[in-house]
């Protein structure tokens, strides 16, 4: 039945359709794709595109009310959807299998990791006896250092990188030929990320395994990928080999995607984001013509009639009538800088000295933010990265005055110190440190109208009434590119994008001096994101207002800072000018955090590989924090002593015991 | 070039579709257990308001000459041991109990939710000091609670009403608690600590709208619940008192004949407690799947 | 788990006080409003004095107290005799009623759940939730009396009293005890059938389902290996904390089916305003279900390696 030459796996013509309350909505149309032995895919699109359907139909797992209306599957030459039963669970067990995003839930909580482990040798026919060693083997595999002990866990126990190797574990036991990936390391730290992504490619070469790899990550693609298929609206408009199409795009979406990136080399005092103006259209929308001719700059009447085909450019495709004039289009970006780099020099706005804030979980202390020195100028953007357990939402939350800082911390606002509480605070101090939560949908309250939303911050902290106030709504609104009409919705009427304004909105409502972005963008697409860090390098030039920009999202960093501070468990390990935290000479970890980050246009030599789990906060290592995760650790010292903070140049500060000379510095 | 998303706005942001009540509405009235479940409901407080004024017979009025006549065409349900229409009882029987359950269950909802949002809130040692009375109250059948404190204080429907109050109010507090608790973790309380809004504005225009459904979801269930707390007492004795044609009242007066073959005296008021605790329940059904998708 | 024991502890205790003061509400005082407004005062006294009901009502909390723990219940005002064998012989009783009932609905109302979840959406599931549903909140005295009118009146099946006559043996016990556990199983039922089909369907909506059938384990295997367990654990916490309710309906049930349990020692003290009596069964019904949450607790913690192993490290 199988055939041994026959493609890994193959769309021909595949179409999707979802039923919800008796409407139906084609989410996949006409997908034609062949993944051939040993190459990998990777699908990549904004979220609603349609990727993880097209990922669970080669699986022939949909939910209940989705089904596939056209065209056919192929496995190993096997039409997936011709199968009977017993002929699907054996093409699950050994032909194909899949990882998803958040490990941690896509194992079961009451079976030990080992029992779960073995069940794929059992299915696979393993005689009882071997079953042990062959689940020792296959952890040892995806480089779980001590099998035995994981066997014996159940999953809660393990951290989120080490529950995603064990997915993977039993996803390449069977030794499928085709490996499904959504999503793998999304949510997963920047260096846990980059371990994972190494351990994927190192089976690759072992295995010669085919894969799909699904991801909105243009990076994760370009580094893990052969060729690249780009989703729009449910279907395919462009495919390539990886190289091709993130140097050369040959469909204006892609196009745009690409510069939507904040990427090195991109930053608010050289121009604005590009961004892909409209909407994506509601799934089943019955457009005449090319799908993204709404949002198309290079659109005319044959897009708009016409739909494309999906046409052959030599190796490639792309669904476009003009594909050789995508060129055209970054022509068009206005080269004016938007935002004039910040000052940090003159009095700061903000001064922390020696804040710190511990915990108290049980009999254990957590401590989450150790004696952070920072000051933050007028009209600067300070970028805090660091992954989780570093310390940034805690110090973010200490400066708001939510969270009471231990004593002996002194928060310095425009040269007063600040109570530690807010209930300690005067007006004046509240109104000017106010924060963009990361989640519009938890910011916002859901059954209080914009307006409302708005207002309330202008009736409370600014105290105007009547006309003067409706005159101050409509100005926010406008400012954050929002019409009037809005102002009557509800948040769920708004797209995610939209959500996000009104909470920036809501942020300006109070004239703040100081500004927290709580990763303001790390729920929105890439298209959406570009938008919104404009709006708000584009804010902060108007409103000459500080930004405590935090995010693990070093592009983000990049494009919207003048100053980085680097935090590792809840220690500041370098601050300097974002042209000096990135060039270097920099601290290991910012070294290895930096290279960590799979880029559009990197390749990955020369990358600085991190061991081993981030440590927990409630048992902080001794000596220096880093030193058991530290390619550069010096011997004996690195254990025993913890470094100081020492300035390399002016304003550029490392706590490392290695010579500044020594340190490493990118080429 | 400034917004990709701004403007022109999307479809489902100007065109403003129905409200979220309306919505939800049109959702409860497609569902088939509510409609059948509000119906019934309908009819028993009807028969509660207009019942007196519609009934065949007295249902006060003794006919011993008539007693414990089977159900025929003229009296459609028989007649019980002191000749009285049984009809006529089971339809202004609905009169006592749609009084008093549901002002105890309006009772207890805003009891409930008024510990409800202080325990969510406030959290500590409040919360702490809360919670223990409220399972201190949970740790007894809401019958048991009834026969200790109607000994203690004397039957009447006022004792009743407090009863049941007091001892549902701590349910819904739960299911405010439960829900106050996840609404304090979202960042739009942080938000309005942010602008130094006061607790109470906090609690009692952030904060409760979003936990309306569960309370509305609860209190009806607890209607439910409330109907059949007050029938049960009134079976054995500590609930609504004689002469009322109560269907509990009246199934205990005459349960003792039924091994004589007299099913019509106790079967139909049997039925009405069933259809009504049925119907209300149904619709708390009908409501939570309503609010849920 | 200490934390456990001794917040159950705090709970009891607050019901005591509860209860005690419930106890000392009455108008007037304990002699009169036993022996009715037109007795001999000295009388009155002379009871009061018999009963210790004179003396500062702190230390009457005390010595109640005192005898709870150590199990003197006190001595009832209507049999004028110590109140613990009464209970005790009305515990046994109930225990043999409940266990019946027990029996019968925690399979039934489980395996309703599962095929509920199995069939999710589809007729067999609206058959059983909406049936569930609707027997969970009939008052048992209703479907009681329908019981006895269809199996012990028409059909004689069943004897309509639950009191076997002396010397009988185990499974003529039983066979008096069926009527009256139904109505018992319906309210049950509902609960626990609903319960289970939640968690059900929780699980067979996880990811972790998802795997499992991805990994090509047949259906049966998936729910008996990766779903049954999980989908379960909440069902066990709430068929605990159910037998509270099951006892506020064995009053009920007890008085019409004339079974001597607790439910008809409460109603009956009730009745005579037997305070100590009364007091006590209440107590005994706090005690049960402080001491079955406890269980389940335990239980439910055993089964959990998420709290056995403690969440994270």
């Amino acid at each position: 039945m199988t055939d041994a030459h026959a493609p890994a796996l193959r769309f021909e013509g595949l179409g999707v359709e979802y039923r919800v309350k008796g409407q139906s909505w084609q989410v996949l149309e006409d997908i034609n794709l062949e993944i051939p032995r040993g190459e990998s895919y990777g699908l990549v699109g904004e979220s609603g595109c349609g990727k993880s359907t097209a990922a669970f139909a080669a699986l022939r797992y949909l939910p209940r009310n989705g089904s596939v209306n056209h065209g056919r599957v192929l496995i190993d030459g096997q039409d997936v959807y011709g199968l009977n039963s017993v002929a699907l669970r054996r093409l699950r067990r050994v032909s194909v299998a899949m990882v998803y995003q958040d490990a941690g839930r896509a194992l079961n909580p009451s079976i030990r990791i080992g029992q779960q482990v073995q069940e794929v040798f059992e299915l696979a026919g393993a005689p009882r006896t071997e079953w042990a060693g062959q689940v020792e083997d296959i952890l040892d595999r995806v480089r779980i250092s001590d099998p035995r002990r994981v066997m014996e866990r159940y999953p809660h126990q393990l951290s989120g990188g080490m529950q995603q190797r064990v997915a993977i574990a039993m996803a390449i036991a069977s030794n499928p030929t085709l490996l499904v990936l959504d999503e793998p390391t999304t949510g997963l730290d920047a260096t846990v990320e980059a371990e994972v992504l190494d351990l994927i490619s190192q089976l690759r070469r072992e295995l010669s395994t085919s894969i799909l790899f699904i991801s909105h990550n243009l990076g994760v693609i370009a580094r893990m990928c052969d060729r690249v298929g780009v989703l729009y609206a449910g279907r395919l408009v462009e495919e390539a080999r990886a190289g091709d199409v993130f140097l050369h795009p040959r469909h204006p979406y892609t196009a745009g995607l690409l510069r939507c990136l904040p990427k090195a080399g991109r930053s608010k005092a050289v121009a604005p984001l590009a961004t892909i103006p409209g909407f994506l259209p509601v799934p089943g929308a019955v457009v005449p013509g090319c799908i993204f001719s709404s949002r198309c700059m290079l659109a005319d009447h044959l897009c708009r009639t016409k739909d494309p085909e999906f046409q052959a450019i030599g190796d490639r495709l792309s669904k476009c009538h003009y594909p050789d004039r995508i060129p055209e289009l970054s022509v068009g970006v206005d080269a004016l800088p938007v935002a004039p780099a910040g000052n940090h020099t003159g009095q700061p706005v903000l001064q922390l000295r020696n804040v710190s804030k511990t915990f108290g979980v049980g009999d254990h202390q957590v401590r989450a933010v150790r004696a952070i020195d920072l000051d933050l100028g007028i009209g600067e953007t300070l970028g805090v990265v660091g992954e989780s357990g570093s310390g940034k939402t805690t110090l973010a939350r200490t400066i708001l005055g939510l969270i009471r800082p231990d004593p002996g911390s002194t928060i310095t606002f425009a040269g007063v110190p600040v109570a530690a509480d807010m209930a300690g605070r005067s007006r004046a101090q509240i109104k000017a440190i106010q924060i963009i939560f990361q989640n519009p949908d938890s910011a916002l309250n859901r059954s209080h109208s914009v307006r409302r939303m708005i207002g309330r911050t202008i009736d409370v902290l600014i105290g105007l009434r009547g006309p003067a106030r409706e005159e101050r709504i409509k100005y926010l609104t406008r400012s954050v590119r929002l019409t009037e009409r809005h102002l009557t919705a509800l948040p769920r009427q708004l797209s995610g994008g939209l959500k996000q304004r009104v909470a920036i909105a809501r942020a300006f409502a109070s004239d703040p001096q100081i500004l927290i972005c709580d990763e303001p963008t790390s729920a929105l697409d890439v298209s959406v994101q570009a938008a919104i860090l404009n709006l708000l390098a584009e804010l902060q030039t108007t409103k000459q207002v500080s930004y405590i920009l935090i995010s693990h999202d070093l592009g983000v960093v990049r494009y919207l800072s003048d100053r980085i501070a680097v935090l590792y468990l809840g220690q500041l390990m370098e601050l300097g000018t974002a042209e000096q935290v990135f060039s270097g000479p920099h601290h290991p970890y910012t070294e290895a955090l930096l290279s960590s980050v799979p880029t559009i246009d990197g390749g990955d030599e020369g990358r600085v590989k991190l061991v081993g789990e981030i440590p927990s906060a409630a048992r902080l290592p001794k000596g220096c924090v880093f030193h058991t995760r530290c390619p550069r650790k010096l011997p004996s010292i690195c254990e025993a002593a913890e470094p100081p903070l020492i300035a390399l140049e002016v304003g550029h500060v490392v706590r490392c015991h290695i010579s500044a000379n020594q340190l490493p510095r990118r080429t | 070039m400034n917004d990709a998303d701004g403007i022109p706005a999307p479809a489902d942001a100007s065109e403003q579709p129905s409200t979220g009540w309306r919505r939800e509405l049109g959702r409860l009235f497609g569902s088939g257990a509510f409609v059948v479940g509000a119906s019934i409901v309908f009819f028993w407080v009807g028969c509660a308001i207009f019942g007196p004024s519609l009934v065949p017979y007295d249902p006060f009025a003794d006919d011993l000459m008539n007693s414990l006549m089977p159900p025929s065409g003229a009296h459609w349900f028989g007649t019980d041991q002191l000749g009285r229409d049984v009809f006529s009882r089971v339809i202004v029987g609905a009169r006592d109990i749609l009084t008093v359950a549901p002002l105890a269950t309006l009772l207890s909802t805003i009891l409930g939710t008024a510990l409800g949002l202080t325990m969510g809130y406030f959290g500590g040692w409040i919360d702490e000091l809360l919670s223990r009375l409220v399972d201190a109250v949970l740790a007894l059948p809401t019958v048991i609670v009834a026969l200790l404190a109607l000994t203690a204080v004397g039957t009447s429907t006022v004792t009743v009403l407090l009863v049941i109050a007091f001892t549902f109010a701590p349910i819904i507090a739960r299911t405010v608690r439960a829900a106050v608790l996840s609404e304090r973790n979202l960042d739009y309380v942080a938000a309005a600590e942010l602008r130094r809004d006061s607790r109470l504005y906090i609690l009692f225009v952030e904060i409760l709208p979003n936990v309306i459904p569960p309370i509305l979801v609860e209190s009806t269930v607890r209607l439910g619940y409330a109907i059949f707390t007050v029938a049960t007492l009134s079976f054995i004795g500590f609930g609504i008192q004689p002469p009322s044609p109560d269907w509990g009242l009246s199934i205990s007066s005459n349960y003792g004949l039924i091994g004589g073959g007299f099913w019509w005296t106790v079967l139909f008021d049997g039925g009405a407690i069933a259809s009504l605790v049925i119907g209300i329940n149904l619709m708390a059904d009908g409501i939570e799947s309503a609010l849920n998708d | 788990m200490v934390k456990r024991i001794l917040l159950a502890l705090v709970t009891l205790w607050l019901l005591s006080v509860l209860v005690f003061a419930a106890g000392r509400m009455l108008p007037g005082n304990v002699g009169r409003a036993m022996l009715g407004p037109f007795a001999d005062q000295a009388a009155v006294d002379v009871l009061n004095r018999e009963m210790g009901t004179d003396r500062p009502i702190l230390v009457q909390y005390g010595e109640w107290i005192a005898g709870l723990v150590t199990g003197d219940l006190g001595m009832s005002y209507a049999y004028r005799a110590p109140v613990a064998p009464f209970l005790g012989e009305a515990l046994a009783n109930s225990a043999k009623l409940s266990l019946v009932a027990f029996l019968m609905v925690v399979p039934l109302g489980i395996l309703g759940g599962i095929i509920a979840a199995l069939y999710r959406g589809r007729a067999t599931d609206r058959i059983i939730s909406v049936t569930g549903l609707s027997a969970t909140v009939v008052p048992e005295f209703v479907s009681g009396i329908v019981l006895i009118l269809t199996f012990g009146v028409w059909l004689r099946w069943f004897p309509i009293s639950a009191t076997w006559p002396d010397g009988a043996g185990i499974l003529t016990q039983i066979h008096y005890l069926i009527l009256p556990s139904i109505p018992l199983v319906l309210i049950l039922f509902g609960y626990i059938a609903r319960m289970a089909r939640a968690g059900m369907i929780e699980a067979l909506d996880a990811e972790y389902t998802r795997t499992a059938i991805l990994k090509g384990l047949s259906f049966p295997q998936v729910i008996w290996r990766h779903v049954l367990r999980n989908a379960l654990l909440p069902t066990i916490s709430v068929i605990a904390t159910q037998t509270v309710y099951l006892i506020g309906g064995l009053v009920v049930i007890e008085i019409l089916f004339h079974y001597q349990g607790i439910g008809s020692l409460i109603y009956t003290a009730a009745n005579k305003k037997d305070f100590p009596m009364l007091q006590a069964g209440v107590m005994a019904v706090g005690a049960l279900f402080a001491v079955t949450t406890l269980i389940a607790d335990l239980l439910y913690a055993r089964l959990n390696p998420r709290i056995r192993f403690g969440l994270g490290q």
